[in-house]
């Protein structure tokens, strides 16, 4: 399914815009992980919480949980909540 | 309760190979900032400075090693902004870096149990001379972590992170400094590999002699903010802990209530920082030894009254350096600002490097890199309009 990517994240994939696969988003991120090695943990910490300024978009709504069922067809958008100075 | 197993047996002094080191081939300085990483590369004199920079750029870099056991490795604690903590290499002094697989990461907890998450990697040292890959990380929030592969895969390391006495010490988030408790000031005895310490802010400074399996508190002496019990070790607050290299069983601390010093088989530091002028006061953050004189160190005390303001005292930095182990201690300014100066310098921004005379290096907040190569009779500022400081490492390289 299609992947969309944040600019913090480019230097992992290159890309905006990837492919990776899973029926979960917990699997889409270990596929990533295969991928593009290391980007699963800038993302999602040790406990597999979501880290605090990452954003999870499926089909332009976000969902919370890592667990969150995923099909083929939707597009899941990585989006990173800057602030600060 | 993990307790450190005793050992009385007294170490060897250190070998002539450990306390001599050579005039520096060329000095290098690794700059991390608050923003991204720069590497200084010093002429033969230590008078001009090349820029190689920004690497990292709009990251934070707490901290920046070269690995003395190879010469040209350097591991550098990296954290985005809003992205999880990561850990860099280069074996090439800087020209390319990648990434480590596994970054130190706390373990897993039990179903049902919060666990704790690296906010970031604060502290690197390379473990000892005999074990050429290793290295050790101290973490915000407090944990201890080992690569055995030059950085390149991290384990939590040795039992205080999930033992709950030792997390009791750590406190809890609000116990520690404003952007996170910190595992800092990891020291291994050149004599004994086994023989380790380190610090956190707060909880104390620890100490194991069998490699990490058992540690035990070392706090006696120290003092803690007035009004807390000195016997509660969550309550000291070690702000930077070092190790003589001419002399292993003296070591020198800053802490938040004065600067001290011990040397062993004692296990009462000394507050030395009570002969330091009464106006300046004895608070800081950096502490800085002599490569071949344990009678020599330096420190960069700033205000700590009222509301603290962390700044130099009265907007006049200076460093203070003691030549007879902190009987008493002289103002080192020439060259630095006379007034109207409100940096400070953080407690990995300042260093020495093996010349003689010793030259130091000290960064600011205002990200000012100042130096000097005459051990502080002279400072001069060698690179300036950087983001803000978090650490001077300075090293030698071919």
């Amino acid at each position: 399914m299609k992947v969309l990517i944040p600019s913090p994240l480019l230097s992992y994939t290159r890309n905006r815009e990837v492919t990776a696969e899973g029926a979960t988003l917990r699997e889409l991120l270990a596929d990533l992980d295969k991928r593009f090695p290391g980007i699963r943990f800038r993302v999602i910490d040790e406990q597999d919480r979501m880290r605090a300024h990452m954003r999870f978009f499926v089909n332009e709504v976000q969902v919370f949980d890592i667990d969150h069922g995923l099909r083929g067809t939707d597009t899941v958008c990585l989006i990173q909540a800057l602030s600060g100075g | 309760m993990v307790r450190a197993t005793k050992k009385q047996a007294s170490l060897k002094k250190v070998s002539k190979k450990h306390s001599r080191r050579s005039v520096p081939r060329r000095v290098v300085l690794l700059v991390g900032t608050r923003k991204g990483a720069w590497i200084l590369h010093g002429d033969a004199q230590r008078k001009a400075w090349r820029v190689d920079g920004p690497h990292f750029l709009g990251q934070t870099v707490h901290h920046m090693v070269l690995d003395p056991r190879d010469g040209r490795t350097i591991v550098a604690a990296v954290k985005a902004g809003h992205l999880g903590p990561t850990i860099y290499r280069s074996t090439n002094v800087g020209r390319t870096w990648k990434e480590a697989a596994q970054p130190p990461a706390f373990a897993r907890a039990p179903e049902g149990e919060q666990g704790r998450t690296v906010d970031h990697t604060f502290w690197l040292t390379p473990c000892h001379a005999n074990e050429p890959k290793a290295w050790y990380a101290g973490t915000s929030p407090q944990g201890l972590f080992r690569s055995e592969d030059g950085g390149n895969t991290w384990r939590p390391f040795s039992v205080i992170n999930d033992d709950a006495q030792y997390r009791g010490w750590m406190g809890s988030p609000q116990d520690g400094t404003p952007d996170g408790p910190k595992l800092h000031s990891i020291i291994i005895d050149p004599r004994e590999p086994l023989h380790l310490y380190f610090a956190m802010s707060g909880g104390g400074v620890h100490e194991t002699w069998d490699g990490g399996k058992t540690f035990a508190p070392l706090v006696k002496g120290m003092d803690v903010v007035q009004g807390f019990d000195v016997n509660d070790v969550t309550m000291h607050d070690p702000h930077c802990v070092r190790m003589c290299p001419s002399n292993p069983d003296r070591l020198y601390q800053q802490n938040h209530c004065g600067i001290y010093r011990l040397d062993r088989p004692d296990t009462e530091w000394v507050r030395i920082g009570n002969k330091m002028p009464k106006m300046v006061g004895d608070i800081g953050f950096p502490m800085v030894v002599h490569p071949r004189d344990a009678h020599s160190a330096w420190v960069f005390p700033m205000d700590g009254r009222t509301v603290w303001p962390r700044t130099s005292p009265d907007g006049k930095p200076a460093v203070y350096g003691t030549d007879d182990g902190g009987k008493k201690w002289q103002r080192l300014d020439n060259g630095l600002p006379a007034n109207q100066a409100w940096w400070t310098v953080k407690r990995q921004a300042m260093s020495a490097d093996a010349g003689d005379p010793v030259g130091l290096y000290l960064g600011t907040t205002s990200g000012e890199v100042w130096a000097t190569r005459n051990a502080g009779k002279r400072w001069a500022c060698v690179a300036r309009h950087l983001p803000e400081i978090y650490c001077v490492e300075a090293a030698e390289i071919d």
